[in-house]
């Protein structure tokens, strides 16, 4: 009865998106402001019934009803509370509801947080994304429905795939989908502004915010995926330019580019249309990322089970909102024209290269996600692997931290470019003396990773790129820092956030160089009592116990790490059998701190003396990669917090209450 | 209409190309191995031994039924997919050979140094061209081929114990 409620309740909720799609718009184009009106209601009346609709179907977990279908597939009597409740997003079904619930949640966030709008832009950008729901609702219910039942009822679940039973992965998919879905906002906003003919600056600034904050959530995800492939896969790897890991990295990499290309259209009114299609390739980018993963078009570690039909109908998601949009864009492009001029030496042409860097990062990284694809529509098949990344990433990832400073220093419409150089210069020195002094401390300079280049040209390339990591970031650090004596006073909240950000970058950076050039493992064959000493650490190996945990069978090793005689830790890797599908898993044992981590992983039993493979890792600075990434994150939310966004939204309003009345 | 607006159309053609792109390569089941393959001999190819360095080629191969299983150190599904292959070695059903495909030899060694090498023999892919004859899409892959030298039946993604229950026994006793 319960699946029949929840399923219910969806079909409740995607008739108030349909509503909520076409009321407000007619009343726009009707001039009727009961129509109009109406947005706000059906925006919240759509987010309770599928709010309800999702709760549903988590309790449908909670009380183990294996005649619903997703149910019984994803869990099974003896899987614990808390991985029965994360189940719920755990495969295709549960997760487009999810996505769907997100959708309706941002969507509510909109109608609630804008009482600075007229409510000829408020219907209209609503009414956007009541299209956008009604999309996702009908995906849900028609193509992917979880309340589907299966009579007669199963005695007992399959089990959620133990990859899956985690606290990463509970926490995980719900702050990524807040930041692919947050950047159905912007696009919304974009969008909306575009059915009405006008993009100023309020537009762009009402769109800041949001654009910020969506951004921030889909940081955090990533780092979250990150963190959990390291701990949970077991070998120490931190990104994998897995189709989805890139997925979620594409709108990323726009998102960026729209954040920075915004600063210049809400202050200097210039590159309009430009901000327009970043918001547009934004969410699109995401959808794209869905479609990926949900069609089965591109073979991943993540992949869900394929299905053409999903991946069609998702492909039609993604060609009527990014095609529409881009169709409207063209018609509206005459009115998108930039007014104010400025000159090649200014903020505004540093923006746009840092918005270009972006975009190119962005669409090399598209290129190698869909180039199998291409080769294949050639007929021959053929794989990109992380290689082909790496390097094209680091190459772009070079200009972006050189111009840096400089975007951050440069003034607004024109600047003298040998004030900016003479300002940066000292940093450039201090930069390089640091970078020397570090090189030279973590002994940089030995590092030995030979690459081929074109297969026989073979090419130190490790110890340039560490160095070279190295160097920028101090580069951007110590710009960051001095920007701070360079323009003292008040700061807003907009500017501390945009500074928190870059601080992060240079965090990042140096984390990433730290942990990809320094990191140290050794593996070897070792038998209970055995110690083994990596880098000063002794590590002891007091053997494996074999117990039954929870839903599955662990081999737990037990390793007591010392250094210099002082206790540091006791570390137990464990290797796991799931009881009901047989599934085997590797749990790495991680001692985190802030210079490094120890990281142990169990590899097989090989001989009867108790003689295990150990893997031992030594992983610099690995911490403050993440560390980087969430400062970015609680920059890009700082930001978003900023009074201004608030303050000239009322000022304007009843300016727009006046205009859109007589438009 | 005027050049700004042409100029605006070639996001949204651009775009379009891209849908149809995608359309294109959906229902392909990537998870299939073009049809073409499946019980053809193997293709020739004539590389380096990974462990010894001497040369291999399809003859050196036959008189046997094995898997042939293509692998990378930059492959992360290889690694989920390396303690299956090494119970599989383990049971001594027939042996497995590897074809480590676009890869640094000494990132290889490495890996193998690292994980174990449950390989009786490993074939040398560094640019990819073995890979290419074979329809790999992408690592991991494994095909089942018989002593005729005859493909039997491919996996494309890693090896599990569903498909090695289901797939690859059944067909291991059918062409034994």
């Amino acid at each position: 009865m319960l699946a029949e409620i929840g399923q219910f309740t969806l079909v409740i909720g995607m008739l108030f998106s349909l509503l909520l799609a076409v009321l407000p718009l007619y009343g726009y184009f009707t001039k009727n402001d009961n129509f109009m009106h109406t947005a706000r209601p059906l925006a919240y009346m759509q987010f309770l019934f599928i709010l309800v609709s999702f709760v549903i179907l988590v309790t449908l977990f909670v009380i183990q009803d294996f005649s619903v279908q997703y149910v019984w597939q994803n869990s099974n009597s003896i899987l614990p509370i808390r991985y029965r409740i994360s189940a719920t997003w755990g495969a295709h079904e549960g997760s487009m509801l999810l996505w769907l619930l997100i959708q309706t949640l941002w969507t509510g966030f909109v109608a609630f947080y804008s009482k600075s709008l007229s409510r000829g832009q408020i219907a209209r950008i609503l009414a956007v994304l009541g299209i956008i729901s009604l999309g996702f609702a009908a995906f849900v219910y028609f193509m992917s429905n979880p309340f589907i039942r299966t009579i007669p009822a199963p005695i007992d679940g399959n089990d959620l795939n133990p990859l899956l039973q985690d606290i990463g992965l509970i926490i995980h998919p719900p702050i990524l989908y807040m930041g692919y879905v947050g950047l159905s906002v912007p696009f919304a906003i974009a969008i909306a502004a575009l059915i009405g003919g006008k993009i100023d600056e309020t537009w762009i600034r009402w769109s800041r915010p949001w654009t910020n904050a969506a951004w921030g959530f889909l940081t955090f995800g990533i780092v979250l995926g990150s963190w959990w492939a390291y701990y949970e896969l077991g070998w120490g790897g931190w990104w994998f330019w897995d189709p989805v890991e890139n997925a979620s990295f594409l709108p990323w990499l726009a998102a960026t580019a729209l954040i920075h290309v915004q600063a210049v259209s809400e202050k200097r009114n210039a590159f309009r249309g430009w901000t327009v299609l970043l918001a547009i390739l934004g969410f699109s980018l995401s959808v794209l990322g869905t479609f990926l993963v949900r069609s089965g078009i591109l073979t991943s570690v993540h992949a869900f089970a394929s299905d053409p039909s999903r991946g069609k109908f998702v492909l039609s998601l993604l060609a009527i909102y990014a095609g529409g949009a881009l169709f409207l864009y063209a018609l509206r492009v005459n009115k998108l024209k930039s007014k104010i001029g400025f000159e090649l030496s200014s903020k505004e042409t540093l923006l746009l290269t840092n918005s270009i860097i972006f975009f190119s990062a962005c669409f090399l990284v598209l290129w190698g996600t869909l180039f199998p694809i291409i080769a294949e529509s050639m007929n021959y098949k053929i794989s990109i692997g992380a290689p082909y990344f790496g390097s094209m990433f680091f190459l772009i990832m070079i200009p972006m931290a050189v111009f840096l400073p400089f975007g951050m220093m440069y003034k607004w419409r024109k600047d003298e470019m040998k004030r900016v150089v003479t300002l940066l210069l000292p940093l450039l020195l201090l930069s390089a003396v640091l970078t020397v002094i570090t090189a030279w401390y973590f002994e940089l300079y030995k590092i030995r990773s030979i690459s081929y280049i074109f297969n026989s040209f073979p090419v130190n390339t490790g110890r340039i790129k560490a160095i070279t990591g190295i160097f920028g970031s101090y580069w951007v650090l110590t710009s960051v820092l001095y920007y701070f004596k360079v323009y003292k006073g008040n700061l807003t909240r907009a500017v501390w956030g945009m500074q928190i950000s870059h601080f992060g970058v240079a965090i990042f950076i140096f984390g990433v160089t730290m942990t990809e050039y320094t990191d140290f493992e050794i593996d070897s064959l070792m038998h209970p009592n055995e110690t083994k000493i990596v880098k000063g650490y002794s590590v002891e190996f007091k053997g494996v116990e074999k117990k039954q945990i929870e839903n599955y069978q662990a081999n737990i090793g037990h390793f007591v790490v010392k250094k210099n005689d002082e206790f540091v830790a006791v570390m137990e890797p464990q290797k796991r059998v799931y009881v009901r599908s047989g599934n085997p898993m590797t749990e790495a044992a991680i001692d985190p701190g802030f210079t490094r981590d120890l990281y142990i992983s169990l590899g097989e039993q090989i001989n009867t003396q108790g003689g295990w493979a150990v893997r031992i890792y030594i992983k610099p600075y690995i911490r403050w990669m993440w560390g980087g990434g969430i400062l970015m994150m609680l920059g890009g939310f700082w930001a978003a917090t900023d009074r201004r966004y608030f303050r000239m939204a009322k000022k304007r309003k009843q300016e727009n209450i006046d205009t859109y009345l007589a438009s | 209409m005027n050049k700004t607006v042409i100029k605006a159309l070639i996001p949204l053609l651009i775009f379009l190309s891209l849908v149809i792109l995608l359309y294109s390569g959906l229902g392909k089941d990537t998870r299939l191995l073009p049809s073409a393959l499946i019980d053809k001999p193997i293709p020739e190819f004539n590389v380096p031994s990974l462990l010894t360095g001497k040369r291999i080629d399809n003859e050196t191969l036959k008189g046997q039924m094995y898997l042939l299983n293509v692998w990378a150190s930059w492959c992360p599904n290889c690694r989920i997919e390396h303690p299956i292959v090494t119970e599989f070695v383990r049971q001594n059903i027939i042996p497995v050979y590897g074809l480590n495909y676009k890869d640094e030899p000494a990132d290889a060694n490495a890996w193998l140094n690292q994980f174990g090498n449950p390989y009786k023999d490993i074939l040398v892919d560094i640019d990819g061209l073995v890979g290419i004859d074979f329809g790999v899409y992408g690592a991991p892959e494994t095909f089942l081929i018989d002593a005729q030298g005859i493909i039997r039946h491919k996996i494309v993604g890693e090896l599990n114990p569903y498909n090695i229950q289901n797939e690859i026994l059944p067909l291991i006793k059918k062409y034994k």
